[in-house]
């Protein structure tokens, strides 16, 4: 059943030229992110005296320019890509983790404890959570992992939800029932049977989670509240650059358009994902 | 007298590769205070038949041919069928719940309806609402009109369906008692003959069910795979059909103190789309011959009396 | 009646949500390891002593808790100890109403630009308007209001010159158009694709046909019947957008020099002033559980079918 629905989606995501450009433009992305400080002439923190503050193009062998401190712009924004995009995608992984194995295992127990295991979400669901991850990086310090911890500690809640409706409606379904009735293990009824049916909606929702994550670790990196200077992150990049704005607009505009273009494209992307796994919306 | 209602050659296909056809070349005519009833299996396309001729269609459908209705054509622009639907197309859909707009109350439907179709003040549409509801028998009109769909029974909520159109002229129900209780089915039904006489309407009723047929009645045309197969007077042709497969629909029916296995007619419709060659019914007739296969039988005979068949029955009665 | 009875339930079940905020956050503070007064210079154990004792962290837990909650009952959020000076309550007070103005205002323009831009995508639908303007909604879901904010200066404070770029002078209105129209755009991206969905779906529910079958005109049939029942979505919305505007608004006050309460929150957080940052989310939990409860209301006006007793 998984293989006709790769299938299917790989066929309608083929027909959407706009959801290939975007794919293709995050897969260089992701690349450049992975690759390139190694292949380019400059290091993320090195100070180049005789370039400060250079536009893009100009000084010889910084493509995009240099910052208020001479450091390379382009090493740094793919160097800052690089961070945001690990951040963002282990605290999904978290998300994903958790969320489905709390959601599937609420689904599949059904009745007091679905009831009781969802009431918890919907507790935590009504918290603000900028603002408790706030406090948690009050509290617990500004590390990543900490930052990690706290993204992800709110992100299962809504993949938790959609699992458990999905696994929910799955119970019901009369291969489930002759796997319970087989004797199979309730862990391994959950791997094996109700998890791979759910991988459709799973990783939709995954793919448009993961721009929520890469901005609220912006966000808070933006108000000072996040990760380090060192390991300077794109919105690092962006403070600076919006400081420097006036006099040096690419300091702003080369990371933002970064940050913007791939959380555009993950974005569309899984809109487009979305669309070809509902089969209402043709 | 010309038709109230004329159609001819109407053809309804909905998008797809290849465009599955609902409708094939249909021609039908329904004078005033005439009761015409349509009669098919699932698939015939008469429920599409009756969408088509009121621009009711869904997005992915369209239709072709001209359908007159009072002498002028109403399925040019979106906006005339539109209008006619306003001005003496009254239409009764299947499921009764699915017609009234769940978040508002029977009274500002109604009262929008009259005020629409008649162009009235607040007042006089107020009154109009009553009366509407008085005409199709429900009671305590004034705190009815207070309450939500979603507070009424099924029967009460198609008698409501029924009592928002504004004194059509002619009225398409499509199915509009298979939803129900058998009980409330029979109230429907005296319902909606009474409102024919009373108002003068005529009827354009689509049904899978014969015994309805027999009794509301005058003139049945039945269906099979987008085509009119038979038409012709109610009593004549329900006790002397003359297609094979009207005569089958026929023996299908049920009988008290009959004993054996019922008769069904073998196969099943082709889908709309998968045409072929000849006779679409052949597939499944028993009298079917070489000719069938070949070619095509239009819809011939008396005007009274058609039938679209290379060998239609001309005997006495079914057994 | 009916009404009354319903507002009162939803009050009720607001208050554990509020209860639930203030212990959590109450207990993370407490949490945390080290104190308050670790990042000051070195003082000696007794003068730290002292402050302690007067600040009550000397005291169990439950008992600062129990003083803790009198307190808020009383209006009184306890002091700021980093501000030593203020309490958090007269911080509070001090930045409320501009970040209310901000958040409300903000809230006002994304319903008043995201809903006619999903209404006009959904009855143009698979036509050049409707792609364009989707497409121009992701781009608004992706661009950060930290990116937004600068640019919307750059662009109008500096090159054009419209606007002013920050600052605050109370009366002069002009000052708080762009920090609202910063905030306000990704929330109206949101609510205007949510919006043209949901009218897409509910165009096409069967009794919309059967208000077209009526001979309603179009105008009628899009405006009374299907945009109440569209909006629902919509409207229920409004919790998670709360959240979005004020969460952004901790960015746009920092930006914009605004004197609300995000500027002190995001002192309060650099500095570890524990009940600052208790007292601050405290009060932005209020506000979104207010929004949450104002936007059921709306829904139980648009819908009727929601206010009936129904277990949940």
């Amino acid at each position: 059943m998984t293989g006709s629905l790769w299938s299917e989606v790989r066929a309608a995501l083929a027909r959407d030229r706009l959801a290939i450009t975007c794919g293709a433009i995050l897969a260089v992305l992701a690349l450049a992110a992975i690759a390139g400080p190694s292949l380019l002439d400059y290091r993320e923190d090195e100070i180049d005296w005789s370039h400060m503050a250079a536009p893009p193009f100009e000084a010889a062998g910084h493509w995009l320019g240099t910052d208020r401190l001479g450091r390379d712009l382009l090493v740094r924004t793919l160097y800052g890509l690089r961070v945001s995009l690990a951040i963002a995608l282990a605290a999904t992984f978290v998300s994903l983790v958790i969320g489905v194995a709390w959601g599937a295992f609420a689904g599949y127990w059904r009745g007091r404890t679905d009831a009781l295991m969802m009431r918890f979400v919907d507790v935590l669901y009504a918290l603000p959570q900028v603002f408790f991850v706030i406090i948690l990086t009050v509290v617990f310090g500004r590390g990543p992992l900490t930052i990690l911890a706290a993204i992800g500690a709110f992100g299962w809640l809504t993949m938790a939800r959609i699992v458990r409706g999905q696994a929910l409606a799955l119970r019901e379904r009369d291969f489930i029932e002759a796997a319970v009735v087989g004797g199979a293990g309730t862990a391994r009824i959950i791997a094996r049977h109700i998890v791979p049916n759910l991988l459709g909606p799973v990783i939709v929702y995954a793919t448009l989670s993961l721009p929520q994550a890469i901005l609220l670790e912006s966000f808070l990196n933006f108000l000072g509240i996040g990760v380090q200077e060192l390991l300077a992150s794109l919105s690092n990049l962006i403070a600076d650059g919006a400081a420097e704005m006036e006099t040096a607009p690419w300091m702003l505009a080369v990371p933002a358009t970064c940050l913007m273009l791939v959380v555009f494209c993950i974005n569309f992307l899984g809109d487009s994902l979305r669309d070809a796994l509902d089969p209402r919306e043709r | 007298m010309s038709a109230l209602l004329e159609v001819r050659d109407l053809t309804v296909d909905f998008a797809g590769r290849p465009a599955p056809r609902a409708v094939d070349g249909v021609a039908l005519s329904v004078a005033a205070r005439e009761r015409l009833a349509i009669v098919g299996e699932s698939g015939s396309g008469k429920s599409q038949l009756l969408l088509a001729c009121t621009g009711l269609l869904a997005a992915n459908g369209s239709a072709r041919g001209p359908v007159r209705f009072e002498g002028r054509e109403i399925l040019g622009n979106a906006r005339s069928a539109a209008a006619a639907r306003g001005r003496g197309i009254g239409f009764v859909f299947q499921d009764a719940s699915g017609s009234l707009t769940p978040h508002r109350r029977i009274g500002d439907q109604l009262v929008e309806v009259a005020m629409a179709s008649a162009g009235t003040g607040r007042r006089a549409a107020v009154d109009a609402a009553v009366e509407m509801l008085g005409r199709v028998r429900l009671a305590e009109p004034a705190s009815l009109m207070a309450r939500y769909p979603h507070e009424l029974s099924g029967g009460m909520r198609q008698r409501v369906a029924i009592a928002l159109m504004a004194r059509p002229r002619i009225l398409f129900a499509d199915d509009p008692t298979t939803a129900l209780d058998v009980t409330v089915q029979a109230d429907i039904l005296a319902l909606l003959a009474q409102l024919c006489e009373d108002l003068g309407m005529a009827l354009l009723i689509v049904t899978h069910d014969l015994g309805i047929v027999a009794a509301l009645a005058d003139r049945v045309a039945v269906m099979y795979a987008g085509r009119v197969v038979e038409v012709g007077m109610a009593a004549a042709l329900l006790s002397r059909p003359r297609h094979p497969y009207t005569a089958g629909l026929l023996a299908a029916v049920p009988r008290l103190g009959g004993r054996g296995e019922l008769a069904t007619i073998p196969g099943a419709p082709p889908a709309p789309g998968e045409w072929f060659r000849g006779c679409r019914f052949a597939p499944r007739c028993p009298h079917r011959a070489e000719h069938c296969g070949v070619d095509d039988p239009v819809l011939a005979g008396p005007a009274a009396r058609g039938v679209a068949c290379h060998f239609p029955h001309t005997g006495s009665d079914t057994a | 009646m009916a009404t009354i009875a319903f507002v009162l339930r939803r009050l009720l079940g607001a208050i554990p949500t509020l209860a639930l905020v203030v212990a959590l956050s109450f207990l993370l503070t407490r949490l945390a390891p080290g104190g308050p007064f670790d990042e000051e210079q070195v003082l000696p154990p007794e003068i730290r002593a002292n402050l302690e004792a007067a600040y009550g962290l000397d005291q169990p837990v439950h008992v600062q808790f129990g003083r803790y909650v009198g307190g808020l009952l009383r209006g009184d959020f306890g002091p700021s100890f980093k501000f030593r000076d203020f309490t958090v309550g007269e911080l509070i007070a001090d930045g409320l109403p501009v970040s209310l103005a901000l958040g409300a205002a903000a809230v006002v323009v994304a319903l008043a630009l995201g809903i006619p831009a999903g209404i006009v995508a959904a009855l143009a639908r698979g036509h050049a308007a409707d792609r364009a303007m989707m497409t121009i909604a992701i781009a608004g879901i992706s661009i950060p209001v930290f990116v937004v904010a600068p640019l919307l200066v750059l662009v109008f404070g500096i090159w054009l010159g419209w606007l002013p770029v920050a600052g605050w002078v109370p009366g002069r209105p002009t000052d708080l158009v762009l920090p609202v129209v910063a905030l306000a755009l990704s929330p109206a991206a949101f609510i205007a694709r949510l919006t043209r969905g949901s009218l897409l779906e509910v165009l096409r529910a069967p009794w919309i046909r059967a208000a077209r079958a009526r001979g309603l005109p179009e105008r009628v049939v899009i405006l009374r019947h299907a945009l109440p029942a569209a909006l629902l979505p919509v409207v229920s919305y409004a919790g998670p957008a709360a959240a979005s505007v004020l969460a952004g608004s901790l960015v746009v006050e920092t930006l914009f020099g605004l004197p609300g309460m995000g500027r002190h929150l995001v002192q309060g957080a650099l500095n570890r002033d524990y009940t600052l940052v208790m007292g601050m989310v405290i009060v932005y939990a209020a506000l979104m559980i207010a929004l949450n409860l104002l936007a059921d209301l709306a829904c139980a006006a648009l819908d009727p079918r929601t206010r009936r007793e129904r277990p949940r």
